[in-house]
């Protein structure tokens, strides 16, 4: 099963590297992994999306909580919550093909994207959302030539009170 | 006062009351060799290879349970002491190795003797650091001990580039350290231990398998407790050896690939199950789908993450072995009387059929020395007493099979790892924590030959291990398996030109000795174990087609073991063919 799994680890040198290092020792596979420091500038958050069956999660947060740079962690998926990832996508549209250039903007209004750059020759556009519905985007865009995807991987949050603090 | 990083981390390991360290000098490291110069109360040993460094501080360490320091210098000081680390790591020791680093602003330019120590670490370590101000010392080695000592302990390297420890900074040791991303739990939640105790007590077919956590743990006291009021069959791993006295009625001896038959088919057969610091290791457990189909399981161990790993665990503890074990006994004291005594005793009888097997029997000889023989020679003479080291191999199970440990942290050996050339370095751990007492190196001609330098830092120390090499002039245990598993194609397995080790422990200056017939092996021995201040090197030339029994096969359960030909009657159908 899928999980996304929230970890609040001390903001140090080499603590991405054991958390990858974890993974690839055991091989547990990342389907992504995203990190930035939080408000308290010693903390990292981290959110790793990972596939795995139940025992298979349960020690990987064992391991990671065993790792001596995690403060704390949660599973995101065991409760309600929100999951967000920001995809940046350019595609071929020339100016001369108006019809083409109208069908991009309305998809991307459907998904409550923007078109952030133009040129004579491409569109970039930026989106947020799910992974399933990043996904959906990009197949909905199946008609235009697509240059380059970037996607930032997943991030996420407890709904409610539901909170992952020091 | 300002002193340099270099004197700091000596009075760092001074404040933490260490008294010996095990190193080897290089560039990287000269400022805190100076700084080691100067003063007296840390000794330090000097190796003649960094792996042998972080041998001998483990074996320090297992034999003390004290921390073991090591001193390395960078780059190729390093990588010689992985191996060590990874052995430390494998079973839980814990350790501290001080790493020589090239100038911070050197780092990463590929500078002379530059690796990346805390990468290359990493994968084998408890945790690591670089230290990058001068500042940190004294806060970092704390951390560094508190981390080794604490949970489930463990190695913990530090690495400090050279600049660091020129630079001059105030030095204060900190009292205590509180680390908000590391705080083990040691308790053992009361209901658990209640669902626990309720578990055991419901027991008809139980049994108690207790591993290295306990030695590490310092649970033995508890464990007898524990046996005592429950007179359960109980068995230990290669590493648990001695928490439970091998003399204790109760204990059925060692379990898995090699263990006793009777201890295995209680794992098989058992319907309730206890685990003490003990983490189904694929040795112990035999084949996953075979294993143990009926029993129920309770585990206690300090490590989340060994619970539940391999084998479902109805009841799990998370917790100081001994702690746990303590608060468990206290409750069943009051409960005894709910053990279905009838159906234990009829356990019991069974238990005791498959002992009267005598798994451990073997032929003995006049004509050649049978290695059996000659631990149980060894044990006779030291009163089972000694310190006994070993390395990997049939050498090793012999020993754990026939060295009857009645006491914890006696048995030094690499389990986890399984790493040829511990058996000598660590014996020299083990004699400087323990100067007067009797340390054997049960080693065999392969492995003794991986760190047989560290002869000479014995002489400088004068430490008067005995080493007792089971000669039989194969990796034997490597041969076994080609005689079982790849039709007697002995690949690579003979050792072609051993040295005459005789005359080669005499040249590194001790007293070495060849015994050839099994008439004499007694005499030898006597003769050795008399030398109180010597090394004495006793060469035994065993018989070469020896094999390791009871044995069970890749892929086979606890109830498929393979006894030795003509053990057991009845059994002979289960031998191979
Ligand atoms: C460093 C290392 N290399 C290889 C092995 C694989 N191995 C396990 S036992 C063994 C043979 C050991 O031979 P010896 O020391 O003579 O002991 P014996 O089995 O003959 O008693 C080998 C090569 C190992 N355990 N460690």
């Amino acid at each position: 099963m899928r999980r996304i799994i929230s970890v609040l680890l001390e903001n140090e040198a080499g603590a991405l590297s054991r958390v990858a290092g974890l993974f690839s020792a055991r091989g547990y596979n990342i389907e992504s992994l995203t990190v930035a420091p939080t408000d308290d500038p010693s903390l990292s958050r981290m959110t790793i999306v990972t596939r795995g069956t139940d025992a298979i999660i349960e020690q990987i947060t064992k391991q990671l909580n065993k790792l001596v740079d995690v403060v704390k962690l949660i599973d995101l998926t065991e409760g309600a919550h929100i999951e967000r990832e920001l995809m940046l996508v350019k595609v071929t549209v020339t100016a001369s093909n108006s019809e083409q250039r109208e069908e991009v903007a309305r998809l991307i209004g459907i998904f409550r994207g923007r078109i952030i750059d133009v040129t004579e020759l491409t569109y970039t556009l930026e989106m947020t959302g799910s992974t399933s519905k990043a996904d959906a985007f990009l197949d909905a865009l199946s008609q235009v030539e697509i240059i380059e995807v970037v996607r930032s991987g997943v991030s996420g949050i407890g709904r409610g009170k539901r909170a992952l603090k020091a | 006062m300002t002193i340099t990083g270099a004197d700091i981390l000596v009075r760092c390991l001074q404040d933490e009351g260490i008294e010996h360290i095990f190193g080897y000098p290089g560039g990287a490291a000269l400022h805190i060799y100076d700084a080691i110069y100067k003063q007296d109360q840390v000794k330090h040993i000097l190796v003649r290879h960094e792996q042998g460094a972080t041998h001998a501080a483990d074996g320090y360490a297992r034999s003390t349970g004290k921390p073991g320091v090591v001193l390395v210098t960078s780059g190729p000081g390093v990588t010689n002491t992985i191996t060590g680390i990874a052995t430390a790591y494998m079973d839980s020791i814990p350790m501290v190795v001080i790493c020589g680093q090239v100038p911070s602003g050197l780092i990463g330019d590929d500078a002379f003797q530059e690796v990346d120590t805390v990468g290359i670490t990493r994968p084998c370590v408890k945790h690591n650091f670089l230290v990058k101000d001068v500042n940190d010392i004294a806060s970092t080695m704390k951390k560094a001990f508190h981390i080794a000592m604490s949970g489930r302990p463990g190695p913990v390297v530090v690495d400090v580039p050279k600049d660091i420890t020129a630079e001059q900074t105030e030095y204060s040791y900190p009292d205590s350290v509180s680390m908000r991303s590391y705080q083990p739990n040691t308790k053992g939640n009361p209901k658990q231990i209640t669902k626990g105790v309720d578990l055991l007590l419901s027991a008809k077919k139980p049994i108690i398998y207790t591993g290295g956590g306990v030695v590490i743990g310092n649970a033995s006291e508890q464990l007898r407790e524990l046996v005592s009021l429950l007179k359960y069959p109980s068995t230990s791993t290669l590493m648990g050896l001695g928490a439970i006295p091998a003399s204790d009625p109760d204990f059925l001896g060692m379990l898995g690939m090699h263990g006793t038959y009777e201890a295995n088919m209680a794992m098989h057969d058992c319907d309730v199950m206890i685990a003490i610091g003990a983490r189904f290791d694929d040795r112990v457990t035999g084949d996953l789908e075979k294993f143990s189909p009926d029993t129920r399981i309770v585990q206690i161990d300090i490590d989340p993450s060994s619970i539940g790993k391999n084998v479902k665990v109805e009841v799990p503890i998370v917790g100081d072995c001994a702690e746990v074990l303590a608060a468990m006994s206290k409750e069943l004291a009051g409960r005894l009387d709910e053990i279905d005594r009838p159906a234990i005793n009829q356990w019991w009888n069974l238990v005791s059929e498959w002992r009267s097997i005598d798994s451990l029997a073997y032929n003995p000889s006049d004509d050649v020395i049978k290695p059996q023989f000659v631990v149980e020679k060894a044990l006779e003479l030291t009163n089972g007493n000694a310190y006994i080291t070993s390395d990997v191999g049939q050498h090793q199970m012999w020993a754990a099979q026939y060295y009857t440990f009645e006491n914890p942290r006696r048995w030094i050996n690499s389990g986890g790892l399984g790493t040829m050339g511990f058996g000598l370095p660590a014996a020299i751990g083990v004699q400087l924590a323990h100067p007067d007492e009797t340390v054997v190196c049960i080693t065999g001609d392969a492995s003794i030959i991986m760190c047989i330098q560290e002869l000479s830092t014995c002489l400088q120390y004068g430490l008067p291990i005995k080493v007792l090499n089971l000669n039989n002039r194969y990796m034997g245990m490597v041969r076994q398996w080609q005689e079982f598993f790849y039709d007697r194609r002995y690949s690579h397995s003979y050792m072609d030109a051993l040295p005459d080790f005789v005359s080669l422990a005499e040249s590194f200056g001790h007293v070495g000795m060849r015994v050839e017939k099994p008439q004499d092996v007694e005499v030898a021995l006597k003769e050795a174990f008399e030398m109180k201040d010597r090394l004495v090197f006793i060469d035994v030339m065993t018989d070469h087609t020896e094999n390791v029994y009871p044995m069970i096969a890749a892929g086979k359960g606890h109830n498929e073991m393979v006894l030795k030909p003509g053990c057991g009657k009845d059994q002979q159908e289960r031998e191979l063919a």
